[in-house]
Formats: structure tokens, C-alpha cells, sequence
């Protein structure tokens, strides 16, 4: 195997997952929000609510339409430009992503199918509970996805077998609860309820702002409201976000304290240790040009306690080279032994948290703007409403780039390197066709989408239409609700 | 029964529910542009498969799951080896899924008239090398003694595996038929009605031919008596068709389908990647398999909840059973446009 198609797999992979979990947290998210949008008006009757959960609900199906389709080439992927990887971990990693299609990709597609053109079949409680069960779906399907995932972070209820060179499962239950898991599952569901939070704030306030004197009161009140509800749900879910990211961070510095070293581009340990806020300097973190930094708190965030130990780089990579001697792939991985890239580590870790809380920022700041029936006017708050959603959304982004570079070089912590897992029999030529194909196919897809996205966002919510069930017996020709 | 067979004919069943399945939703989107000369018929075909397609296509993901759990091996090697023709099945998929949420989020002929060719293509395209993989698969395919495909690209072009191609294409064009002479109604049922029986009629000559060769060249006693079955459903749903029995035609290409993926399946067993090169390694179920430990817990997962998904899934069905026709359609030109229902006089 040649190093620039590991390369390019890598990127490849890089490239079509941070696109995918573009639109994987709206999915999550917004299923909730459109199912509890739908519920409160079969609760309450009130007009407004049906208006949003349609209006929302076609945003979500825009959106949920790439999700699906890119979700293929996830699966596809591991066995096409990682067979090695497959092989390795197949007898473990497999049992996940196939329990993900049984248990979540039908019950989202096909309750999705029934809730699109069902508004005019199914009564109006089995309808709303479509949409829920949509929800369910996806949680099983970020549930066991994230499983797998957290295996490749920390490896549990396996063993390896020398006789046929592969991981092999003996504990299905100790990787469904693999303590990486059960603190990145909620950390991953609640980022998506902060995005979805954060979608809905700003698609209601841009209306708010915009539509402010032109539109009727009952829309005013409607997309204030909606405004509000965003905002409240990005808030809370913000802070779940930052307390499962706490404990998060601290099961990191237990089972990959390299990543957590990385994260500050920490080359020595220190006791206790500080957190740089922002820092120029060379890569290598030999000089250091500039910097802000809060004493103590790297030491808080890695172990909990204010004058904690946090292990370095250097002292983390001899201690690795002991453990699992020489890093086989040490002459691909130029920065040195078992050391992920540190400025991206680095930088990425900033983004995550920096994009994270200042949507939090963005979302107090909706709150505090429609406070007690107030509506926010002036070109500025259009610009809240269109950079809100997008804080959220590229903090996950920076999030998976920090997580999946920092485990570097391993593809399986401790077990395999990425430069092991990749297939031995494809030629470059084969997969520099497949990075291209796909990124110009995404890069085009990105294109329609967001044009599509606007065009229904700007379109805004549709008057109330009273739903009602079909009667095929007294009249066979009414046209369809919904039809494609 | 060994669990390594039991999995391997739950696999058989993952691939014979997703071309029985998506067969026929493949077969409306290549019938898009022969059925649908207006606008509003090329919109009553895409709304008969509107609310279960997506639903068709997770029996793929599931079998593609199932396979890299309970056979690593064998997801790794195919996966690895049949790099392009997957790829553009990817992109197929990719297009065409999109296709059917966007066309009609624009009142715009050429938005519309771009999609309708994704839509096409991306039926046409896995419809053929779907076949052509799988007549790969069975014939045998160059694999090392280290399990790897060596074979490259063009090797997989091969007469048999590209009759395999062919096969599947007249047979979901077909059964796509029969499924829109079942759920549409007025010219459009009976103009599907009768290229189903010509189609059906072609699919039925070369499906022969391809299942004679397999049977020759791989089959078993078992595959033998599926490839009868196959046939013999076939011809009975082509003469259903003939007789105005849409529901009979339309389990006939279903149970032909079925039958034939089945056959395959038998031919190929205990292999599951045979190697054509002499001194190769078939892939077996026994040495491309998942340790026992997890075979079992797959297999109490697969008992559970494959009836649930049965029965939500077959619900859907009944739920969407009406046909429909022109008159059916909105008017409203965006999708979702008529809102929650159309008033009566909107018409």
C-alpha cells in the first residue's frame, strides 16, 4: 500500500463525514422539535403550531434528504477503502452497524414515508407519533454508530486473537456501555438539540425581523415564538452540551491522554496546568509568540481538580513507544511517534468550544431581544438570525475533526493504525476517482441544497389548513395532501 | 443448523427482500420517461413508490451491515474489490434519492426534467450492476491466498456477469411495470399493463438463458428446483398480466425475483466469494465468518425485531394500498404546496 492512497482514503473519509454530519444533527434535532411542534397543537388546537410544524417540517425533509443518501457512502466506505480495518474489527464493529439499519434506518424511513403522505390517511395521533418514532430512530441510530465509534476510541469487550489476527467480540453489552459511549452519546444528541435549537431561532427571527409591520399580528407572535423556543432549546441543551463535554473531557485524559495533550499542544507535563485561549506561535509549541492563557484550568477541565496533573506530549509519546513499541507508521506520521497533528488538534478543540458558547451567546441574546412581547428590529439582528444556526452547526463539525484527528495514528486505539487499515488491493488511481467523484457530487448537492433551504426558509410558513382524513368511499378523486 | 448458515441464509433474505423490494421502485424510475409522457403521469408514477422507496433501500443497508458483522471477510473483499461498480452505485443511489425530495421543491421544467434524468439513471444504473456484481459473485472472481480481490476492473466485465446485468434490468423493469398497472389507474395501468407482458416476456428469455448457465456451470440441486420455480412464476405473472389480474402479476415478479435471488444464493453455497484463480482462497462461510459469540447475539437481535420491521413496514403498504391516478395529483406545483389538504374545489 502506497502512502498517497492512504491519503487520499483519509481525506476522502474526512470529507464525506464532516459533510454528512452536517445534516445529521438538524435530522436529530429537528425531528424532535417538529414532532413536539405537532403535539402541542393537537394539545392545544392553536393554528400557529400546526403552521410551524409543517413549515418546519418541510426544512427538515430538505435537509434529511442528504442525510440519508450521503449515510450510504458511510457504510459503504469502511469496506471499500478500509478492508484491512474491516477485517480487524469486523467481528466487532459490524454487530453495531447492523443492528443501527434493523433497528433505526427502518423505523426513519419508513415512519418518515408514512408522515410525509400521511396527513390525509392516518388519524391525527398516529400521525404525530409517526414523527416521533422518526425521532427514536435516529437516537437508535447515533446510539450504535457512536458505539463503534467509541470502540475505535477506547477498545472494550473484545479479544484479540493472534490465531486469526482480528479483534474478536466476547462482551456485546461492555462496547454498548463503553464509558467513552455512554458520556459521547448524550454529549453528540444534545449538540444536535443545540443545532436544531439554533436552526429554528434563526429561521423564526429572521421572519421576526424581516416581516416586522408587514405581516399580520398572529405571524408576528408565531415566529416570536418560535424565535423563543429555538432559543430556550439551544440554551439548555448548550448546557448539557458543556457538562457531558466536561465529563467527556475527563474519561479522554483517562483513556487517551495523548488527545487530551494535544488538545492544548501541551509538550510537558505540568502541574498544574493552564489552558491557552489563543495562542501564535510555531507549530511545534517550541516558541511561543503570543498568547492568552487561564492558569489552572486545563488541570479542571482534564482531571476535575484545579492543580491536577496533565501529562504532555513528550513524556506520553516514550511512554507509548514502551507500551506498543515503535509507531509503525512514525515515517508517514512526521510529527513524531503516536502524535496526532497538533495544530489541528489544537485548533480544533478552540473552534468546538468557541462556536459552542457563542451560540449559547447568540441564543441569550434572542431571549433577552424578545423579552416580554418585544420583536428585534435593524440589519444587525438579520445577521444574528443567519449566523446562529451555523455556530452550532460547524462546532460539531470541529468537534468530529478533533476527536477523529486526535486519536491519530490510531484507527483503534492501542490496536491499529490507520495506515494499517487501509485496503491493500485498491490502486490509487481507483480511490483518487472515488474522492473526486464524491466531493464534485457533495460540492454540487451543498449547491441545490442550501439554495432549496433558502428558498423554503425565505417562503416562511403556509396559511392553516385544517387537516382532514381522506374518505375514499364518498369521495375516491379528492387530490392527495401531500404528493411529490 | 450451524449459525454460520443461518446466517448466510438471512443474508440470502436481506438481498431477496431489497431486489423483491426495490426491484420494483427501480423499475418506476427506468419507466419514468416511457410512462410518463406528461407531466402529471411522470408525478403519479413517482407517487406510487413516494412513501416506501426509502424504505425499500435500507433492506441494502442492512444486508451490507449484516454482511461486514456476521461475515467480515466477505464485506471486506467485495467491498474492496468491486471498488468502481460500487461506486457508481453509490452515486446512483446519491442522485436518485435526492431526486425524489427535490424535483418538485421548484416550479421550473428544466429543475424538473433534470431530476426525472437522476431519477432514471440512478434506477437504470444498480439495476444492471446489481446483476452484473452478482453473477461476479457467483461465477467466481480472481481472489489471492490473503483473501483479496486481484482481479481489477474490466475483469468484472465479463459475458455471463453482464447477461447477470441484463437479467435483473428486464426483471425489475418488469416487476416495476406490474407494480404500476397494481397501483395506478386509468391509461397509465393500461399501458404499464401491456409492456409488462412484452418486458416480461424478454426478461423471461434471458433469465432463462442466465439461469441455465449458472445452473450449469455452479448450480445445486436446490438452486436447480429455485430456477424452475423462478421461471414458472414468471410466465404465470406475465399471463396474469395478460389477463387483467394486476395483483397475481405483481406477486408473480415478486416471487420470481424472490425465487431467482434465492437460487443464486444456493448455487453459491457454502462458498461465499468462490476464487477463480487455482491457487486462491474461496471465501466460505466458514472461514469469511464472525466468531460464534457474535453470530449469537446477531442472531437474537435478528429474531426480534426482523418481524417488527415486517410488520410496520407491511403496514405502510396497506396504508398507501388506494391507487392513484392523474386526477389524484394537487394541482399545487410545489410539493407540499397544498398544505396539510386541498380543499375540494381547488381541483
Amino acid at each position: 500500500m502506497d502512502l498517497e492512497a492512504l491519503d487520499i482514503a483519509r481525506w476522502q473519509f474526512a470529507i464525506t463525514t464532516v459533510y454528512h454530519f452536517l445534516f445529521v444533527p438538524i435530522t436529530i434535532g429537528l425531528s424532535a422539535l417538529v414532532a413536539g411542534y405537532q403535539t402541542a397543537w393537537l394539545r392545544t388546537g392553536n393554528e400557529q403550531w400546526l403552521r410551524m410544524t409543517k413549515f418546519l417540517g418541510k426544512l427538515f425533509l430538505i435537509n434529511f434528504a442528504l442525510g440519508v443518501v450521503t449515510g450510504i457512502v458511510q457504510e459503504f466506505q469502511f469496506g471499500m477503502n478500509w478492508s484491512d480495518y474491516s477485517r480487524f474489527v469486523g467481528d466487532v464493529f459490524g454487530a453495531p452497524l447492523a443492528v443501527e439499519g434493523l433497528l433505526a434506518f427502518f423505523l426513519e424511513s419508513t415512519f418518515l414515508g408514512l408522515w410525509i403522505f400521511g396527513w390525509d390517511r392516518l388519524p391525527r395521533a398516529l400521525h404525530a407519533s409517526c414523527m416521533w418514532l422518526v425521532h427514536l430512530g435516529t437516537l437508535f441510530s447515533a446510539y450504535f454508530i457512536l458505539a463503534a465509534n467509541s470502540f475505535m476510541q477506547n477498545p472494550v469487550g473484545y479479544d484479540y486473537n493472534a490465531e486469526t489476527g482480528r479483534a474478536e467480540l466476547t462482551d456485546f453489552v461492555a462496547v454498548l456501555t463503553n464509558k467513552v459511549q455512554l458520556v459521547t452519546f448524550p454529549h453528540v444528541i444534545l449538540a444536535a438539540y443545540m443545532t436544531a435549537g439554533a436552526f429554528v431561532a434563526g429561521v423564526a427571527l429572521w421572519h421576526l425581523v424581516r416581516g416586522r409591520g408587514q405581516q399580520g399580528s398572529e405571524d408576528r407572535s408565531m415566529y416570536r415564538s418560535g424565535a423563543r423556543v429555538g432559543a430556550w432549546v439551544l440554551l439548555v441543551a448548550g448546557l448539557g452540551v458543556v457538562v457531558s463535554g466536561d465529563v467527556q473531557g475527563k474519561v479522554m485524559t483517562e483513556v487517551q491522554p495523548m488527545k487530551m495533550a494535544a488538545a492544548e499542544a501541551l509538550y510537558e507535563t505540568e502541574e498544574p496546568a493552564a489552558f491557552s485561549v489563543f495562542t501564535i506561535g510555531t507549530p511545534d509549541g517550541t516558541t511561543e509568540k503570543f498568547s492568552v492563557t487561564i492558569p489552572n484550568l486545563l488541570s479542571f477541565l482534564a482531571t476535575g481538580e484545579l492543580d491536577g496533573r496533565v501529562e504532555g506530549i513528550n513524556p506520553l509519546r516514550e511512554q507509548y513507544i514502551e507500551t506498543y513499541g515503535q509507531d509503525p507508521g512514525a515515517t508517514y506520521y512526521t510529527a513524531g511517534d503516536y502524535t496526532p497533528y497538533i495544530p489541528l488538534t489544537y485548533w480544533s478543540f478552540r473552534f468546538m468550544m468557541g462556536l459552542g458558547f457563542a451560540g449559547m451567546a447568540g441564543g441569550l441574546a434572542v431571549l433577552w431581544a424578545t423579552r416580554r412581547g418585544r420583536a428585534p428590529t435593524g440589519a444587525r439582528w438579520t445577521w444574528v438570525a443567519v449566523g446562529l444556526p451555523l455556530m452550532p452547526l460547524f462546532a460539531n463539525s470541529f468537534g468530529w475533526i478533533f476527536t477523529e484527528i486526535g486519536r491519530q495514528p490510531w484507527v483503534v486505539f492501542g490496536l491499529m493504525t490507520t495506515e494499517q487499515g487501509v485496503s491493500p488491493g485498491t490502486t490509487t488511481g481507483e480511490v483518487l476517482t472515488s474522492l473526486v467523484v464524491l466531493t464534485a457530487l457533495y460540492g454540487v448537492l451543498a449547491a441545490v441544497e442550501l439554495k432549496l433551504m433558502l428558498t423554503y426558509i425565505a417562503k416562511g410558513a403556509d396559511p392553516y389548513v385544517e387537516p382532514q382524513l381522506r374518505d375514499d368511499d364518498n369521495d375516491p378523486d379528492r387530490p392527495l395532501a401531500f404528493a411529490y | 443448523m450451524e449459525l454460520t448458515t443461518v446466517w448466510f441464509c438471512l443474508i440470502a433474505v436481506l438481498w431477496v427482500g431489497y431486489f423483491a423490494l426495490e426491484g420494483f421502485d427501480f423499475g418506476v424510475g427506468m419507466l419514468l420517461p416511457v410512462l410518463g409522457r406528461e407531466e402529471r403521469e411522470r408525478r403519479v408514477l413517482i407517487n406510487t413508490i413516494g412513501p416506501v422507496w426509502d424504505g425499500n433501500e435500507v433492506w441494502v443497508l442492512v444486508a451490507g451491515g449484516a454482511t461486514f458483522a456476521a461475515f467480515p471477510e466477505w464485506y471486506a473483499t467485495l467491498f474492496s474489490g468491486f471498488y468502481l461498480p460500487l461506486l457508481l452505485i453509490l452515486v446512483a443511489l446519491i442522485v436518485r434519492g435526492v431526486a425524489f425530495e427535490y424535483r418538485a421543491k421548484r416550479d421550473d421544467a428544466t429543475w424538473r426534467a433534470r431530476w426525472d434524468l437522476a431519477i432514471f439513471w440512478g434506477s437504470l444504473l444498480p439495476a444492471v450492476l446489481w446483476g452484473v456484481a452478482f453473477g461476479n459473485i457467483v461465477r467466481g472472481v480472481p481472489i489471492d491466498a490473503d483473501l483479496e480481490y486481484v482481479g481489477g476492473f474490466f475483469n468484472l466485465l465479463n459475458p455471463y456477469a453482464l447477461l447477470g446485468g441484463l437479467t435483473t434490468l428486464l426483471l425489475f423493469l418488469t416487476h416495476g411495470a406490474m407494480y404500476v398497472a397494481l397501483k395506478t389507474d386509468g391509461p397509465i395501468r393500461r399501458e404499464a399493463r401491456s409492456l409488462a407482458t412484452r418486458s416480461g416476456l424478454a426478461a423471461a428469455l434471458v433469465a432463462v438463458v442466465f439461469l441455465v448457465w449458472t445452473q450449469v456451470d455452479t448450480g445445486s440441486v436446490a438452486s436447480g428446483v429455485l430456477f424452475v420455480l423462478a421461471a414458472l412464476a414468471l410466465l404465470a405473472g406475465v399471463a396474469a398480466a395478460g389477463s387483467a389480474r394486476e395483483g397475481w402479476a405483481f406477486v408473480g415478479t415478486f416471487v420470481t425475483i424472490a425465487l431467482a435471488v434465492a437460487g443464486l444464493f444456493a448455487a453459491l453455497f457454502p462458498d461465499v466469494m468462490p476464487t477463480s484463480l487455482a491457487d486462491g482462497t474461496s471465501l466460505t462461510t466458514t472461514n469469511a465468518a464472525a466468531t460464534a459469540y457474535t453470530l449469537k447475539i446477531m442472531t437474537g437481535v435478528a429474531v426480534v425485531f426482523t418481524p417488527i420491521v415486517l410488520v410496520y413496514q407491511g403496514w405502510t403498504y396497506w396504508v398507501f394500498r388506494k391507487r392513484i391516478s392523474v386526477h389524484h395529483i394537487p394541482e399545487a406545483v410545489l410539493a407540499g404546496e397544498s398544505g396539510g389538504d386541498q380543499p375540494a374545489g381547488s381541483r
